[in-house]
């Protein structure tokens, strides 16, 4: 998927010599996991800036150079420290077309790698969404394919809103996809089954998205059969989507590698049980990680820590018995 | 400390600003103040929302106003800050509408170089150095002026904003307006430094100290600084030292934390009354000049106030325009909802 992002990157600051990256180690070195590699030495320093350590600054120059007519891709090099640039994202790039009465937009797109499963620990591991998830004004987007990171990440470049594009660390490397050819995009907002099912349905992003389709897959020779939908984009919601499909299989597991409690899953299952309560043949499950600090990087315990195919799949068979 | 123009409206040396320049200013800084009568008014009828005015801090706004090229240069503010604004090509019927709740009529218009006003303290100065980049990158020529008070220099983003511009060298103009207060809080409990304007160093470009209330030490010092940055030399920090002679806002009541003696002892280093004097003593301005000013002003005001007033009133649900550019099936749904939930069951 990283190739797949850069790829994205360069076609687009091809296409378009607005489009400019900034982040920390981007330049030279290309990005730590090498999603901006050889940028700087294609398009030079002035439309690849490696920046001092200030998350805040860094995207609030983004918001800046937007308001003057240029569209930035930001980096934060790892989700975990997304949270000083908290007040830019949430009340500056969110909220600036509102504040200014339609007046002023933020083309930017914050990319960031995030999630677990990784040995990252504490700062290298978290899942952050639900924080952004809940801003109007900002879109969320979370791949778990190549070809629609790939797809999504040009859609988010040429978007008129901010995007905060989600990237799984362990998705990077995990599976290999034919990206289409030409100029592919794929729409902000729509989600997408992954796998037709009549007995369940399992909404998830990202990593999550992997796990569910081996669960799927352990449970069919059982009987279950599981459909798999992937969200994509968590922020507009495609609300339609996870009903279409609740509707037809009546039941419905949502499974999410951030604390169970105030996740975002916990606004999938709200969006079910109120608008598909009568169609419901049991409980909206939940299956996320524990509401504990932090995943440790010993394997062990980030293994337990992290919801998996087997969790899963235990999920689908209680869920299978109502 | 640089200082231009005595309290007696004597000026050291020859004036770096022309006189017509002067009677500009002078006018602006009239129609400031007026402007924070009426504006005080209005919202003690429960006519406006909440209104911080600008009053002692005129030079310091409209000295480093004057010394921008509104075709060419931006202008980022914080909040105190609308006879810049004004300046540089705001119509006052959209200042107006902004404090009186018409956005539809507050906008900026095209083509006028202003970012909206902000109240998140210090949250403009990262995107007035992404501005100045863009000018940079797209070699457009002008320089963006930002301004902050003292007490958002001691935000992590007046840090994070400053480290970049200086890193980044980008054509930047600091105006950091020291009124001496954030609501209640003086400058001496803000930070422990003699000036602010040191920290410039810190960051590898110049800081100056200026008197505040001195309309040509400001505007001398921001042409200096404007002239570097168009040569390519990167930002300036000035720090105007001025006086917040007014509440922080209308919500505020300054006796409760200072002294009346201190805000006496101010009105003595009123800036407009300094450039009042300098101007009559240069035989531009007179009484009767001044009475006619004020005249035009309260007419100006006048019309802008009943332009808004005439407005209609927006209408409850276009509460949900400008979320995105365009509005999401989701957003569609809650509008239709909450239209439903407001009609008579």
């Amino acid at each position: 998927m990283i190739e797949a992002v850069r790829s994205a990157i360069t076609e687009e600051m091809e296409r378009d010599d607005h489009v400019i990256v900034l982040g920390e180690d981007v330049g030279k070195k290309g990005g730590v996991f090498g999603a901006t590699d050889g940028l700087y030495a294609r398009f030079g320093e002035a439309r690849v800036l490696d920046t001092p350590l200030a998350e805040s600054g860094i995207v609030g120059v983004a918001i800046g150079a937007a308001l003057n007519g240029l569209i930035p891709i930001a980096e934060i090099q790892f989700a975990d420290f997304i949270h000083p640039a908290f007040d830019q994202i949430v009340s500056e790039a969110a909220r600036t077309r509102y504040r200014s009465n339609g007046d002023w937009s933020v083309p930017i797109v914050i990319r960031t790698p995030f999630g677990g499963g990784v040995h990252g620990g504490l700062y290298h591991s978290q899942s952050i969404e639900a924080f952004y998830a809940h801003v109007p004004g900002l879109k969320v987007v979370v791949p778990s394919m190549p070809a629609d990171a790939k797809g999504l990440l040009k859609s988010a470049i040429r978007d008129p809103d901010p995007v905060l594009f989600l990237e799984h660390k362990k998705v990077y490397r995990l599976v290999a996809e034919e990206i289409p050819d030409g100029d592919h995009l794929v729409p902000i907002g729509p989600a997408v089954v992954r796998r037709a099912g009549t007995n369940i349905s399992c909404f998830a992003w990202g990593l999550m998205t992997h796990y569910c389709m081996e669960a799927a897959e352990q449970v069919a020779g059982e009987g279950i059969s599981v459909e798999v939908v992937d969200l994509r984009t968590l922020a507009p919601l495609d609300r339609d989507s996870i009903l279409e499909s609740v509707r037809k299989t009546g039941k419905a597991i949502v499974v999410y590698e951030d604390n169970l409690t105030g996740g975002f899953g916990a606004e999938v299952s709200a969006v079910i049980s109120e608008h598909a309560f009568d169609d419901l043949d049991g409980p909206v499950i939940r299956v996320a990680a524990p509401d504990i600090p932090a995943m440790p990087f010993n394997s062990p315990q980030e293994d337990f820590f992290m919801p998996n195919p087997e969790k899963i799949a235990k999920a689908m068979r209680k869920l299978a018995a109502y | 400390m640089i200082e231009l123009l005595g309290i007696d409206g004597k000026v050291r040396g020859s004036s770096p600003m022309s006189l017509d320049k002067v009677v500009d200013a002078l006018r602006l800084m009239l129609l400031s103040r007026a402007v924070d009568d009426r504006l005080i008014k209005l919202q003690r009828m429960g006519r406006v929302g909440v209104y911080g005015p600008v009053h002692g801090q005129e030079a310091a706004v409209i000295g480093s106003a004057m010394a921008l090229d509104p075709q060419r240069d931006w202008i980022v503010p914080a909040s105190r800050e609308h006879p810049a604004m004004l300046r540089h090509g705001l119509p006052l019927k959209n200042m107006f509408a902004t404090y009186m709740g018409n956005f539809d009529a507050a906008a900026v218009p095209d083509g006028v170089r202003l970012l909206p006003r902000q109240q998140s303290i210090g949250a403009q100065l990262p995107h007035a150095v992404g501005l100045a980049w863009a000018l940079k990158l797209r070699r457009a020529g002008g320089v963006v002026a930002v301004y902050f008070g003292e007490g958002a220099s001691s935000e992590g983003d007046f840090h994070e904003a400053s480290n970049l511009a200086g890193v980044m060298r980008v054509p930047l103009v600091m105006l950091l307006i020291n009124n001496h207060y954030a609501i209640s809080t003086p400058v001496h409990r803000q930070t422990a430094a003699a000036e602010l304007a040191a920290r410039a160093e810190g960051y590898g470009f110049p800081g100056f100290v200026v008197d505040g209330n001195d309309l040509l030490a400001v505007y001398a010092t921001t042409v200096d600084a404007v002239n570097r940055a168009i040569a390519g030399d990167g930002p300036t920090l000035i720090e105007c030292r001025t006086y917040r002679m007014g509440f922080h806002n209308t919500s505020d009541n300054p006796k409760e934390y200072r002294d009346t003696a201190e805000v006496d002892e101010a009105e003595q280093r009123d800036p407009i009354e300094r450039v009042r004097r300098f101007a009559i003593r240069e035989g531009v301005w007179s009484a009767d000049q001044e009475a006619a000013a004020l005249n035009e002003i309260r007419s100006a005001i006048d019309t802008a106030q009943r332009q808004v007033e005439e407005l209609p009133r927006p209408g409850a649900a276009a509460i949900f325009e400008h979320v995105y550019e365009t509005l999401p099936p989701r957003l569609q749904q809650q509008r239709a909802e909450a239209l439903d939930d407001a009609r008579p069951s």
